[in-house]
């Protein structure tokens, strides 16, 4: 048995590769020159660069938080390169993209060609500081849906950007939010209006490829009444000894009965089966449920990063407002996951759900740190938080820390959760009707985490499914 | 000066100045942690505050105030009457009082086991220094975090000693009466040894009462050891007046297979904090620990609790509930802690709130910390009102709304009442529960003084 989880969880990160590109970065180090100079070459307007500015002051004021179940190394802020870019021509059709970069993304099973593409996904890819394409763009245009890249988004919407960025996630939030509002690069704009069903699913694909860079996206969700859309989220990186940064927000707005739901599939490169190596995936997502009936859903598969320190969460403002929260967060090696949510109950008659499964191989830490949070004035909250964790293997740790503030006598809030390992009754009963232990331990995971995975869109459970097989390839017992 | 900067230099100062006098008729062994202690004090930065263990609870508006510390034992005057406030009919305790936080000279224990000891620290200093060296301080610094531990280290001169040795049974129960009356506000620090011998069993009962009006911080720690195969039978009830608020740390370190069952209730208070520290040693031990709080007016209880499996095959199980009025506020957290290794561990834990009022508030944390896998861990958290079904159920049957209310509150708290062993003391505890829940309790029930009434 032990042989077999070993296999399981020996697999390989088949997304380790490096692209041979031309890429123009700058010098390493972190200076207000440097955010001055990422601000220029984006071309960005001047109250942006004050944006800029003020977090980067802010950030100077303020300490690396050490609260989580973490253990970080020391990160040396002045070695990172914080913006690199792919050099590219103009590119006015399909064939001025690099080809390079074209055979990156068809090897990553991004399709950037429309006609090559499913019908049903409209791609940003994101490589390194700079967004290489967007497809679809147009078809999205005729309904008035606005989707393209961060930069692009500055440039031809600066009203939209202006007034909603930094509402949901202001720049003093926390560490890795002011980092990144001071040296952000790129990432998605996302602008459902009035009414609008997005036709097709939206998805960004985030990619790391130069040496030493960190990557630090910021993505801009606005879904106005009655709006709705499906957004995807996807990454990886290549297969280096040294650590890469990787700290993102994402900021989404949802007016009155409006519905977002915002998958991810995370896969960063997670080090070798010695932890050297791998992405510190430091990231702040956070909804907002303006209006009366909005809904926002997160359904997450958290498989890759050495380090993940992520919390994706929604304040239920408006009355009515609905959240949901779905994860999958599978460690493995020496990975390290600090992950969960927050739920923050406002508006009456607000209904939260929470279903978190980690699984911990290896000599992996996995915590489940969630908030549910009711305020004075929030009646008939509703709140249902299962969040269990599986173990596999002796070596790993499998934490749960969930904090509930209940400030409102009407409000009914559960939580539970279990912590357990594949029950050899289980495995027997298996083997009992011919199917192997490896099979069986897979069964009984894609069991475990049904639940989530039946939330993600069609097009990435199955991705989803194949990617948790392979991270706990050889680690079942 | 910031209040806690002024709270912590209070401190310091009391300690530098009060130190010959904190050493005076105290053995080496109490005085030998002192000063080791007060620097972990200090080194944890004094007085509890933004920290995570401490993060619902806010300590400085309670230690904020004026209040006078005893270095010396002063003879007290106490009615002998006051006792039977806490007398339990049917059962027979072997009661002995403290008053302040120091043992009462008027004890007599009588009718125990002849190599039973219960006896004051200051005693068990002199006369069994082995043992002292053995047990004191050895299991408190668990609380690697907590600076009032320390504290109470640093401060300390008196409180009960009880020793069982092995293989004796105490039948009758050790109940120790805390008193706490004085002519000014005043701040105290106890502390409590229970030592159990190898497949020894005893029950100990606290209580713990205020017989003046004055604001009392009592700061007490209790360490129990519990040997292969011991027994421990421990309850608190507590059961004081809105002005006296208490920190209670417990420190229970168990070896194979031994054995401790804890019930905390808590009727009445002000700040009231319990932190329980259980750490399992070796193989076959067993934890059970019930907890049951009714809040109301300002009252603040904050239980916090720390169950370490250090060893595999061990098992504990852990629930604590409470109602919440007016503008109470209760916190909950509890850590299960499975180290690497400790496989086959069984650990529960469960945490059910009702809240009453519009302004009453709670904050649950129950956390899970597991480094085996061959485990079987859950914890849950609950918080809501009273059952719609079960009050219709209990309405159609012609039960008025607020007769059907009580016994639905009655109900859950018997739930946790039900763990108490000892019939006589559960048929009380339910009945000061009833009385509780109804309103007709406070600090003055049944009490001889008669004083004004407190808030």
């Amino acid at each position: 048995m032990d042989n077999i989880i070993e296999e399981v969880t020996a697999s390989d990160y088949k997304y380790g590769f490096v692209t041979q590109v031309e890429t123009e970065t700058i010098a390493r180090g972190l200076n207000e020159e440097v955010v001055r100079m990422i601000s220029a070459k984006k071309n960005e307007p001047e109250w942006l660069l004050d944006f800029r500015l003020q977090a980067y002051r802010h950030w100077q004021t303020m300490k690396m938080p050490h609260w989580a179940q973490l253990d970080i190394p020391e990160i040396n802020y002045q070695d990172i390169v914080y913006y690199a870019a792919p050099k590219q021509k103009e590119q006015k059709n399909w064939d001025d993209v690099d080809p390079e970069l074209k055979a990156t993304f068809d090897k990553l099973g991004i399709p950037l060609n429309e006609q090559m593409a499913l019908s049903g996904v409209a791609v940003d890819a994101v490589m390194d500081s700079v967004s290489v394409k967007t497809t679809f763009k147009d078809t999205l245009a005729e309904r008035g849906i606005i989707f393209c890249s961060f930069s692009e988004a500055v440039q031809h919407h600066p009203d939209l950007v202006r007034k909603y960025l930094g509402t949901v996630v202001p720049y003093r939030d926390n560490y890795f939010a002011a980092l990144n509002s001071a040296v952000f690069s790129d990432g998605s704009f996302v602008y459902i209006p009035k009414g609008v069903r997005c036709p097709m699913e939206l998805s960004t694909y985030f990619r790391i490829n130069a040496r030493n860079t960190g990557q630090f996206e910021r993505t801009l969700i606005v879904a106005e009444d009655d709006a709705y859309v499906s957004y995807l989220e996807g990454c990886t990186a290549p297969q280096r000894d040294e650590n890469q940064l990787h700290a993102a927000i994402v900021e989404i707005i949802i007016e009155k009965n409006a519905e977002v739901k915002y998958s991810t599939v995370q896969n960063w490169y997670p080090g070798d089966k010695e932890g050297k190596g791998g992405i510190y995936n430091f990231v702040t997502k956070r909804g907002l449920c303006r209006g009366e009936n909005s809904k926002l859903i997160w359904a997450q598969v958290e498989t890759g990063s050495a380090i993940t320190w992520k919390y994706p969460s929604t304040i239920l403002k408006g009355d009515g407002s609905v959240s949901e929260f779905y994860s999958v967060a599978v460690t493995n090696n020496y990975q390290q996951a600090d992950t969960g949510t927050k739920m923050i109950h406002i508006g009456n008659n607000t209904r939260s759900r929470i279903v978190s499964k980690g699984i911990s191989a290896g000599h992996s830490s996995n915590s489940y740190r969630g908030k549910v949070k009711v305020a004075r004035n929030a009646r008939n909250a509703r709140n249902f938080s299962q969040c269990d964790s599986l173990l596999l293997g002796d070596k790993c740790g499998a934490h749960t820390f969930p904090y509930l503030e209940i400030e409102n006598p009407t409000a009914q809030v559960e939580h539970e959760a279990t912590t357990s390992k594949i029950g050899e009754d289980q495995i027997f009963y298996c083997n009992q009707r011919g199917i192997s232990t490896e099979d069986a331990v897979g069964l009984i995971i894609k069991g475990y985490a049904g639940d989530v995975l039946n939330k993600m869109p069609m097009e990435f459970a199955v991705e989803a499914q194949k990617l948790l097989q392979i991270s706990l390839e050889g680690s079942v017992g | 000066m910031s209040v806690l900067e002024k709270i912590n230099t209070d401190f310091a100062t009391l300690f530098r100045e009060g130190y010959s006098q904190l050493e005076q008729g105290c053995g080496a062994v109490m005085n030998g942690c002192r000063k080791e202690a007060f620097e972990k004090f200090v080194q944890l930065g004094g007085i509890p505050q933004k920290q995570e263990d401490y993060l619902y609870t806010d300590l400085l508006p309670v230690f904020n105030k004026d209040y006078r510390v005893v270095l010396k034992y002063i003879p007290q005057e106490v009615d002998m009457n006051e006792t039977f406030r806490c007398a339990v009919t049917d059962l027979v305790t072997t009661p002995v009082l403290t008053v302040n936080g120091w043992w009462f000279d008027g004890n007599m224990v009588s009718e125990i086991p002849e190599e039973v000891v219960i006896c004051s620290m200051r005693e068990a200093c002199i006369k069994y220094p082995d043992l002292l060296y053995k047990h004191y301080n050895r299991y408190a610094p668990a609380a690697r975090k907590d600076g009032l531990v320390a504290l109470n280290t640093a401060f300390a001169q008196d409180g009960i000693f009880v020793y069982v040795p092995d293989e004796v049974v105490l039948e009758r129960p050790v109940q120790v009466i805390n008193l706490l009356r004085a002519n000014a506000d005043l701040m105290g620090f106890q502390r409590n040894l229970v030592v159990v011998g190898k497949n020894a069993r005893a029950t100990v009962l606290v209580c713990d009462h205020t017989l003046s009006d004055h604001h009392f911080l009592m700061n007490n720690t209790t360490e129990v050891s519990l040997a292969q195969g011991a027994y421990l039978d421990y309850y608190q009830v507590q059961n004081q007046h809105l002005g006296a608020s208490q920190v209670n740390s417990l420190f229970v370190s168990q070896q194979r297979k031994a054995v401790f069952d804890g019930n905390m209730v808590t009727l009445y208070g002000g700040l009231i904090r319990n932190n329980m520290y259980v750490a399992l040693h070796e193989e076959g031990g067993e934890c059970n620990l019930y907890g049951m709080y009714i809040l109301d007016k300002n009252q603040v209880v904050d239980n916090f609790s720390y169950i370490d499996h250090i060893a595999p095959h061990c098992v504990s199980h852990e629930h604590f509930k409470g109602v919440m009025d007016d503008h109470s506020l209760a916190n909950f957290s509890g850590y299960i802690r499975v180290r690497p290794d400790a496989q086959k561990t069984e650990a529960y834990q469960a945490n059910n709130n009702l809240l009453l009022s519009e302004q009453a508030r709670v904050n649950s944390k129950p956390q899970l910390m597991i480094d085996a896998d061959d485990v079987k861990c859950s914890h849950g958290a609950s918080v809501g009102q009273m059952d719609e079904e079960a009050m219709f159920y209990l309405r159609s049957r012609g039960i008025g709304p607020e007769e059907a209310r009580m016994m639905l509150m009655f109900g859950f708290a018997h739930d946790i009442i039900r763990h108490v062993r000892l019939e006589p003391l559960r048929r009380k505890i339910d009945d000061l529960i009833d009385k509780r829940l109804r309103g007709e309790l406070s600090k003055c029930y049944h009490c001889m003084m008669q004083c004004k009434k407190q808030e």
